[in-house]
């Protein structure tokens, strides 16, 4: 069964997110996603994540594909005109790509080519709309296409901010545009994603809140930089500990059993600590 | 306005290294505003490069550079000086510097970078509000332009970015959307999705010409 078919089907699903490295030796991705394979359903391969300049994601959910782990293939709004966008999408299609979330992009300042030209030439709404087009059998100028791609397409929502209704809209926005599912920003505090989780029911789209690891308080405490709430109480769990990643991990382990009965799957972010993914399922 | 900044002088005497004689131009209308191309940075600018041993044949602020018909009198009426100069050196802005060599033979020079249009908080304080797409989306959002002061340029609503209400880009900035929203939550960009934009790019360069 494929993910799209999955969550259609209401099974609870897992998804991970793998970093295309820079360069062309895929040996420790492969190795990571070999041990991701039989806990997870759907594996995120990012887009020049941070705006650090990768290898391509069209490349890597291939070379995923090929090892019999479904991706979802993230494609942002920084570095393509709408040309560039549509004829990726095209060629992601027949590599047998399915799942793509579509999202805005770091800006080129925050990442190691800092005068690179930020495209933007269309937003994440118009992104969304661009995609959905290709699926119904047109280009964006309205000219049929000769094959259309079947896509199931997903876009992202952020639970840490405030005011929370900006967001919110923009997630109507999104489903209006043609995303059925969403994977939220990393969210500690289930209480802030109530509404993103009302929202979702309300339009019958898939939500699966993301959710980190860490291998210490230091990179727990990190994120906030990013914007991500995190309740004291944990970065205190975090601090006391003497192992933290398996802190983390059981941190991890309670809020997914608390969102479970409320949310359609799980996003598991685990920087550079991938491998540590299956621990999850042991306390779950 | 149009805001302008200085070319560091390094790179400035390195342009002009081979000019014999150098007649500096300014501006009274933007760069005085922006104290780069006033009478008293045309001075400054001049002094500097006598000190480096320049010959510096006149000096004049222009009122409007970027009036072609302002730069023609300007060099009726600098005819001699301009005869003894091998270049022009312009403290304006891009617009004023091209329509000033547009109208002479002598090797023209930019001493100052163009920046933005901008408006004038107080003396020396800018904002960038316009970035003139020539596609305004203003009467949908508030009369707070998302094309220019969201870095992303997004017209349909904010990025997922902002830390604390803040862009995650210029972290000392406002995020434009949470303006945009505090000012008015039901401001028409929150319920229309706003199609693709036109491309400014695509009509490069671009004229106006009167019709007949």
């Amino acid at each position: 069964m494929t993910f799209k078919e999955k969550l259609a089907k209401n099974q609870f699903v897992y998804t991970a997110e793998l970093f295309p490295p820079k360069g062309t030796d895929l040996s420790v991705l492969q190795s990571k996603a070999e041990l991701l394979k039989s806990f997870i359903d759907c594996v995120n391969v990012t887009d020049n994540q941070r705006a650090v300049m990768r290898i391509s994601g069209v490349a890597v959910s291939k070379t995923l594909i090929d090892m019999g782990i479904e991706p979802v293939f993230q494609l942002t709004a920084r570095d393509r005109n709408r040309l560039a966008l549509q004829s990726d999408l095209l060629g992601a299609s027949v590599l047998g790509i399915k799942n793509v979330l579509l999202l805005a992009g770091d800006f080129p300042t925050l990442g190691d080519h800092k005068e690179a030209m930020p495209v933007y030439d269309v937003d994440t709404i118009q992104l969304i709309t661009l995609a959905n087009t290709l699926t119904k059998g047109t280009d964006i100028m309205g000219r049929k296409l000769k094959g259309a791609p079947n896509f199931f397409l997903g876009a992202t929502a952020n639970p840490n901010l405030d005011p929370t209704e900006l967001q919110l809209i923009m997630m109507e926005k999104k489903i209006k545009a043609g995303a059925n599912f969403f994977q939220t920003q990393v969210c500690f505090e289930p209480e802030r994603l109530k509404p993103f989780i009302e929202m979702a029911k309300k339009y019958q789209v898939k939500i699966l809140p993301s959710i980190s690891i860490f291998r210490s308080f230091n990179q727990m405490e990190s994120f906030k930089n990013f914007g991500i709430r995190i309740p004291d109480s944990y970065l205190k769990l975090m601090k006391d500990t003497k192992d933290p990643l398996q802190t983390s991990i059981e941190i991890i382990a309670d809020l997914i059993k608390q969102l479970k009965p409320v949310v359609d799957g799980i996003h598991i972010i685990a920087i550079n600590i991938e491998e540590n993914i299956p621990k999850i399922f042991d306390l779950l | 306005m149009i805001v302008t900044k200085q070319k560091p002088i390094e790179d400035i005497l390195k342009a002009l290294q081979n000019e014999k004689g150098i007649f500096v131009v300014g501006c009274a209308d933007c760069a005085t505003s922006c104290s780069t191309g006033g009478e008293k940075e045309v001075q400054a600018m001049a002094e500097t490069l006598q000190k480096k041993g320049h010959k510096i044949t006149g000096t004049f602020v222009i009122d409007v550079p970027c009036d072609e018909r302002m730069d023609k009198i300007f060099f009726r009426k600098f005819q001699k000086e301009l005869s003894q100069s091998t270049a022009i050196l312009v403290l304006a802005c891009g617009a004023g510097i091209n329509a000033i060599a547009k109208n002479t033979d002598l090797k023209v020079y930019s001493g100052l970078d163009s920046l933005f249009v901008g408006t004038t908080e107080r003396l020396g304080n800018f904002n960038e509000y316009c970035s003139l797409c020539g596609d305004c989306i203003l009467n949908e959002t508030e009369a707070i332009c998302p094309v220019t002061r969201c870095p992303k340029g997004f017209v349909n609503g904010p990025c997922g970015g902002a830390i604390n209400g803040m862009c995650e880009v210029h972290t000392d900035k406002q995020c434009l959307w949470v303006s945009i929203y505090e000012k008015n939550n039901k401001a028409p960009v929150f319920s229309k999705m706003i199609p693709y934009r036109k491309n400014r790019k695509l009509n490069q360069p671009q004229t106006i010409r009167k019709a007949k």
